[in-house]
């Protein structure tokens, strides 16, 4: 059980006065940006970079970590009162949760989102305790070609996997190549796409491309749109679940901790399909059905759980793959970057300390929410109240500050800008975010991987394929790689092969399937706004496009269903 | 004043027109832009060695393709009646069109601050930046946003650059600060 032995060693670094209270401070600070509305984990783990710049990388992770989880609380919080889901994977939450808080249940709807995401959160970073290492296992066990193979995959997953479009992601992906390609060729020394200037030799800093992208191009497009009077906030009084909302809620946590901590976990995660998938068991499962609809406890409880169980299983990949997988993870992953550490399978190696330190400041995180968050639950309400000139400006102040500060140059105000404004772009075309930061963070070392692996064949093109065996100097075709290949393109052909299997299924499995997807619709319908429940924060504009289309899907690829179904198999 | 209704009704007012145009703008700068790769990949030359089969044009012959592509394949979807879902939120009021006046406004002011970072220094820039930001907005509290502004700058200052060591300019302040 070294695993335990270096999670104690963790827990040493994590628990020295300092760091705790670095970390408690990443908590309120999290908390308090992820409460605004609009802003998202991602966009506050971005924007409060900087508060860590100043320190070394150990004590920085420790409290990007607390910044992490209090974004993520923070967020259901603006979901339950104010009916606003900052990122998609809130979308399910707010459903209930808004319906509960109108009815005058705000408190217990905030409590078992806060208790369901301190279980939810502890089982998954327990979980994470014993995968991060074996994954990290067989990571290092990858050649170039299965780590190239794995990466395509991390592509193609959060392309065409996630989101309503797939022209739109592939779109967004490609984009995020071309800006991760700018700078100097890390072989060759040749400038690509830097116009000859010097200041784009060494690329563009990712988390200018994450700030420019997600606060300034969110600042700028709700500027553009902005709706005169604010929304209503429900007032909340001190959180708490009586016994009988215990007794209901027990039971979705844990169900959607089981849902959503392997989605984390595969690369095509992202928390959209186990919060829908919570939800829809739920409701299948209450003994309360009626209340569906109107604000059902245990559709709070097991979305959120299942939320935070998908976050807790996004640091599988990212950990020991450094595949991002969903936005936040991506962030974070720049985070480290920043401070010139790389992400990959050998970091659990090489930095096992930093590490561990972070896996045990997620268990202190959490608990500091849980602590802290029921009784501060009415002074985060009142920060909804924020008058919105001043949160806007807010963003773009700190964007700028954080911006500048990564290289003390005003040139990267004039790259956040231009990021900004391709920001605004996506947004006004429905372009998701996700894809580009993922092609930015991977795109090099895709390029990389793809060289070593024809460096090793000599140019043949299989050695991407495989490797020649040292023992007995034959060429060796990866398995791993192949099935790889294999999974991206039954992904790729995914909309072919559904009408296929549509066809070839019995009647009545058919007739299943119609249901099911008649019932998301029914259920997405129920937003009482009229306007589309997600928003593009996170590329995972899934749930937008099943609401568009009313008619149960036979063909098309729309998210949700797809996916679902695929799952299903 | 910046409060008055927008200025500019774009593609996304309530009667939306069955192709969304403005579409054709996004292709032609994918269009550019894949042009542009292609012609980076041109000028690097053939590098490849035996150490390095790939070399580094490899990449750009492939996105720069795959940008026109999808430059193609968008501008084919948009003449057919497809548009994207432009992003919705708690503070987005689609239905009004995009309010051009506010974000030019905002535009001016970050590209006041870029100007003005490195002679200033961040406190006065920063307090601008801040300040103009939440004016463009329709924030009419002028004597209250200059001084939330100033103290913000003035905390973030003392905060990062000096508490954190962030590095954040002093600019002509230096010294005085």
């Amino acid at each position: 059980m070294e695993n335990l032995q270096f999670l104690v060693d963790g827990f040493a670094t994590a628990a020295t006065p300092l760091n705790l209270l670095l970390a408690l401070i990443g908590v309120i600070v999290g908390t308090a940006v992820g409460v605004l509305p609009g802003i998202g984990p991602a966009m506050t783990v971005a924007l409060l970079l900087p508060i860590t710049y100043g320190l070394e990388p150990t004590s920085a992770m420790i409290m990007l970590a607390g910044i992490f989880y209090g974004g993520m609380y923070g967020g259901s919080t603006t979901s339950i009162l104010l009916n606003t889901p900052g990122e998609s994977s809130s979308v399910v939450t707010a459903i209930e949760g808004n319906l509960m808080a109108k009815a005058g249940k705000a408190a217990p709807a905030l409590a078992t989102a806060a208790i369901g995401s301190f279980i939810a959160g502890t089982i998954g970073t327990t979980l994470l305790v014993f995968f991060a290492p074996i994954m990290s296992k067989f990571a290092v066990s990858l050649g170039a070609p299965e780590y190239l193979a794995v990466m395509l995959l991390a592509f193609v997953a959060v392309t065409a996997v996630l989101g309503s479009s797939r022209l739109r992601g592939f779109i967004a992906l490609v984009l995020g190549l071309t800006i991760g390609m700018v700078g100097l060729d890390g072989v060759t020394g040749q400038p690509r796409l830097t116009f000859g200037i010097p200041q784009l030799g060494d690329g563009i800093d990712v988390v200018v491309v994450a700030v420019g992208i997600f606060a300034v191009g969110e600042a700028l497009w709700v500027a553009a749109h902005l709706r005169r009077q604010a929304a209503q906030v429900i007032p909340v009084g001190r959180p708490f679940l009586d016994r009988q909302d215990w007794k209901r809620s027990w039971k979705p946590w844990l169900r959607g901790t089981a849902f959503g901590f392997p989605f984390g976990v595969i690369p095509a995660g992202g928390a959209e399909i186990p919060t829908f998938l919570s939800y829809i068991t739920e409701k299948k499962l209450t003994k309360h059905p009626e209340q569906f609809g109107k604000g059902a406890i245990e559709g709070v409880a097991g979305p959120e759980a299942a939320n935070n169980a998908s976050a807790a299983g996004t640091m599988v990949p990212m950990l020991s793959l450094g595949l991002p997988t969903n936005a936040t993870a991506a962030v974070m992953l720049a985070a480290l970057t920043s401070y010139g550490i790389q992400p990959g399978p050998l970091l659990l190696q090489r930095e096992s300390g930093l590490v561990w330190a972070l896996i045990a400041s997620l268990f202190i995180g959490n608990l500091l929410l849980l602590i802290l968050n029921l009784p501060l639950a009415p002074a985060w309400a009142k920060l909804l109240r924020i008058p919105r000139p001043y949160l806007y400006a807010g963003i773009l102040f700190f964007a700028s500050m954080g911006a500048y500060a990564v290289n003390g140059s005003a040139f990267d105000l004039i790259l956040l800008l231009i990021l900004g404004l391709l920001g605004f772009t996506m947004r006004r075309f429905g372009i998701p975010v996700l894809p580009l930061i993922v092609g930015v963070i991977l795109g090099p070392r895709v390029e990389l991987q793809a060289r070593r692996a024809l460096q090793l064949s000599g140019g043949e093109p299989k050695g991407l394929f495989g490797s020649v065996d040292s023992a007995t100097g034959q060429f060796v075709f990866s398995a791993i790689a192949v099935i790889v290949y294999l999974i991206i393109l039954i992904i790729l052909f995914w909309p072919l092969l559904f009408r296929l299997i549509r066809k070839a299924l019995p009647a009545r499995a058919g007739a299943t399937v119609d249901h099911l997807s008649e019932e998301l619709h029914h259920d997405l319908d129920t937003d009482d706004h009229g306007r589309p429940r997600a928003t593009a924060d996170t590329g995972g504009v899934a749930l937008t496009a099943s609401t568009s289309t009313s008619t149960p899907p036979p063909s098309r690829d729309d998210g949700p269903n797809s996916a679902r179904l695929k799952d299903l198999e | 004043m910046t409060g008055s209704p927008p200025t500019a009704i774009e593609a996304s007012a309530p009667s939306r027109p069955d192709r969304d145009l403005a579409q054709l703008g996004l292709c032609a700068f994918l269009l550019v832009l894949g042009a542009l790769v292609l012609y980076t990949a041109a000028t690097l030359g053939d590098n490849r060695t035996g150490v390095d089969p790939l070399g580094p044009g490899a990449v750009p012959l492939i996105l720069g393709p795959a940008l026109i592509i999808l430059a193609i394949v968008l501008a084919v979807a948009t003449l057919r009646g497809d548009r994207g879902e432009a992003e919705a939120g708690e503070d987005v009021d689609l239905d009004r069109g995009v309010d051009a006046k506010t974000v030019l406004l905002l535009i001016g002011v970050f590209v006041a601050n870029i100007v003005l970072i490195d002679f200033l220094g961040w406190v006065i820039s920063g307090a601008l930046l801040f300040y103009g930001s939440a004016i463009a907005l329709g924030s009419r509290h002028f004597i209250r946003d200059l001084a939330i502004s100033v103290a913000l700058a003035l905390i973030t200052f003392y905060g990062f650059a000096i508490g954190l060591g962030v590095g954040l300019p002093a600019g002509i302040l230096q010294g005085i600060l």
